[in-house]
């Protein structure tokens, strides 16, 4: 009775988190193509309209339509989580990879410097380097992709560390193998499922990180829409027209629980040890 | 080494270089930044007599480790440098900044323990009832939920719906510690739901992992009532890995919450970093980046220290 039950909640996350995020996913890439009115488009005679038949989720200070500038910001917001994490996926399974690989002074630099980095908590780093890079889309990027490299290095070293003395690995250097074919083909597939679940959360964390940012001024700059400067440009309207501050807010948190949804799912199904007691 | 002391000493011994790197970093960062480091820290306004005094002043013109050696000096007497926009020093302002988030911080963690432990706890021990998935469904909402989404929701129903509590400002402790209560009583909520989402799930998951082990087959055959099995073999067990989480969350909120203290219009730390990053004001930047990994390091070192309170295993191996 309990494994059923276990399975159907495993169906469940992924099935509402698969739904959530698809809707979001959705969203990004319409509004690419389309949306109701053009996201940055200003029509001071419609300002801070309440929801409506014409305007479903309302007009801001500008007369800007919220719902596209909603579905403009997915975009903007998906784009940059995607790309932060390819960033801090590439540099961090690259250096992981040689750190638990080659191991010795390569092993240990590395290590000591992801552990500064470490030492910074959550997005603090990213401020630090924003303050270097400069506050853009771009910058955000760089900035987030570094800070979140280091969790990468780490995951991906400890896997190759437990997998660089299986008998496999071993039997592949033996019959003559390069040490880059053997970590190609024999360590690197070992790492793509812990690299896989990380991944996923950090779309969720980058989310987070991002629209925090933005909310504080030093992400995205306007006009561009994105949830977090969505928010922070509504904050002063919150008692007239609550409806700017409620839907990006409620599209962060329904992205972020989709995430979290999808990738406590993701971790059961690779992860089959967790829960078979 | 060998016992508690040993441990506690290599812990300490292992700070220091985690310490200087984390200095290092800063440094770097700070020399990172576009432009002359002497205008960097003295300002646009400054006039080149200024730049040449605080060049010799600081031995900018010297190699960059003797820099970094002579600022690590300064460093280690407690001298940050003064702030650009005022002229008041940096520490006694970082000082007063941190208590205003720690007051938020520790309260709300506190809280979070409190309910995330036993909520935890009994959602193992029920695994798969209704009532354990009423326990993650609930948590995995609440750390779905951005903090400064959720301030900003509490204050339009609390503050300016309902008038409970005053909307902006803040009260000192020392000045009047029910006013400050009621100042800071909704970011307080609001991390503590977070917070309490974050720590439930992982008490949970641990508490499953500790409920499988034979020992704990082994206290229910001896016959012990299940109340026992659970607080005196489960939970110090099971407590373990929560507490590490809680000492990162600690670690990370005390200088991270500065989108609350935008909400809630707080003059806490984080809102110190953001307005000094605005301001381009270097000295204050490099101060709080040095004081929040400091901290960090810190909390992370008090919680291991703690460690072996509750798992002597730890100090002994």
């Amino acid at each position: 009775m309990n494994r059923l039950g276990r399975l159907a909640a495993l169906r469940a996350n992924a099935l509402i988190g698969g739904l959530l995020v698809g809707l979001v996913l959705a969203m990004a890439v319409v509004s690419v193509a389309w949306t109701p009115y053009g996201p940055l488009a200003i029509n001071l005679r419609q300002r801070l309209k309440p929801p409506s038949a014409a305007y479903w989720l309302g007009t801001d200070e500008f007369g800007r339509d919220v719902l596209s500038r909603v579905m403009a910001g997915a975009a903007t917001s998906l784009t940059v989580a995607v790309l932060t994490v390819v960033v801090a996926v590439a540099i961090g399974a690259l250096l992981g990879l040689l750190a638990g690989y080659l191991r010795g002074l390569v092993d240990r630099l590395l290590m000591v410097v992801s552990d500064a980095l470490l030492a910074f908590p959550g997005i603090l780093l990213a401020l630090g380097l924003m303050v270097i890079i400069g506050a853009n889309k771009y910058g955000i990027i760089v900035a987030l992709g570094l800070a979140y490299a280091p969790s990468v290095l780490r995951v991906v070293r400890a896997t190759v560390l437990s997998v660089r003395e299986r008998d496999y690995v071993e039997a592949s250097r033996v019959i003559g193998n390069s040490e880059w074919t053997t970590m190609r083909r024999h360590v690197l597939p070992n790492c793509v499922a812990p690299i896989v679940v990380l991944a996923t959360s950090m779309v969720g964390w980058v989310i987070l990180a991002e629209s925090a940012l933005s909310f504080l001024g030093l992400g995205v700059p306007p006009p561009a829409a994105t949830w977090g400067n969505m928010l922070s440009s509504g904050r002063p309207f919150i008692e007239s027209a609550p409806w700017l501050g409620i839907a990006p807010g409620l599209c962060i948190a329904l992205s972020m629980l989709g995430i979290n949804l999808l990738g406590d799912a993701l971790r059961d199904w690779l992860d089959p040890r967790m829960e078979r007691g | 080494m060998h016992g508690p002391l040993g441990y506690v000493g290599k812990r300490l011994l292992w700070t220091l270089p985690t310490l200087l790197l984390v200095g290092f970093t800063v440094f770097v960062m700070v020399r990172l930044i576009p432009g002359d480091p002497a205008l960097v820290i003295l300002g646009d306004a400054a006039t080149p007599d200024q730049i040449a005094g605080l060049k010799a002043q600081y031995g900018l013109d010297r190699p960059i480790l003797v820099q970094f050696g002579l600022w690590l000096g300064r460093l280690a007497q407690g001298d940050l440098g003064v702030a650009i926009t005022d002229g008041q020093p940096v520490l006694p302002l970082l000082w007063e900044r941190f208590q205003v988030t720690a007051a938020i911080v520790f309260l709300a963690v506190g809280l979070a323990v409190l309910i995330a432990v036993p909520a935890g706890l009994l959602a193992a021990w029920k695994q798969n009832s209704g009532l354990d998935i009423a326990v993650v469904t609930t948590a995995t909402l609440l750390l779905s939920i951005p903090s400064f989404w959720l301030g900003l929701i509490l204050l339009l129903v609390f503050g300016l719906k309902l008038g409970w509590v005053p909307v902006i400002g803040y009260v000192p402790f020392g000045q009047s510690p029910t006013q400050a209560l009621l100042y800071i009583l909704l970011p307080v909520v609001t991390l503590t739901l977070i917070e309490a989402g974050v720590l439930t799930r992982m008490a949970r998951a641990s508490a499953i992992e500790v409920l499988r082990l034979e020992y704990v087959m082994h206290a229910r055959a001896k016959g012990l009532r299940e109340r026992r099995v659970l607080l005196r073999h489960v939970l110090p067990n099971a407590f373990a890995p929560t507490w590490t989480v809680i000492g990162l969350v600690l670690g990370n909120l005390l200088g991270g919450i500065a989108v609350l203290e935008t909400v809630f219009t707080l003059p806490g730390l984080g809102r110190l970093l953001v307005d000094a990053i605005f301001a381009r004001d270097y000295p204050v930047v490099q101060g709080c980046l040095l004081f929040t990994a400091l901290i960090y390091v810190l909390v992370n070192l008090i919680v291991d220290l703690c460690y072996p309170l509750f798992d002597p295993r730890v100090a002994a191996s």
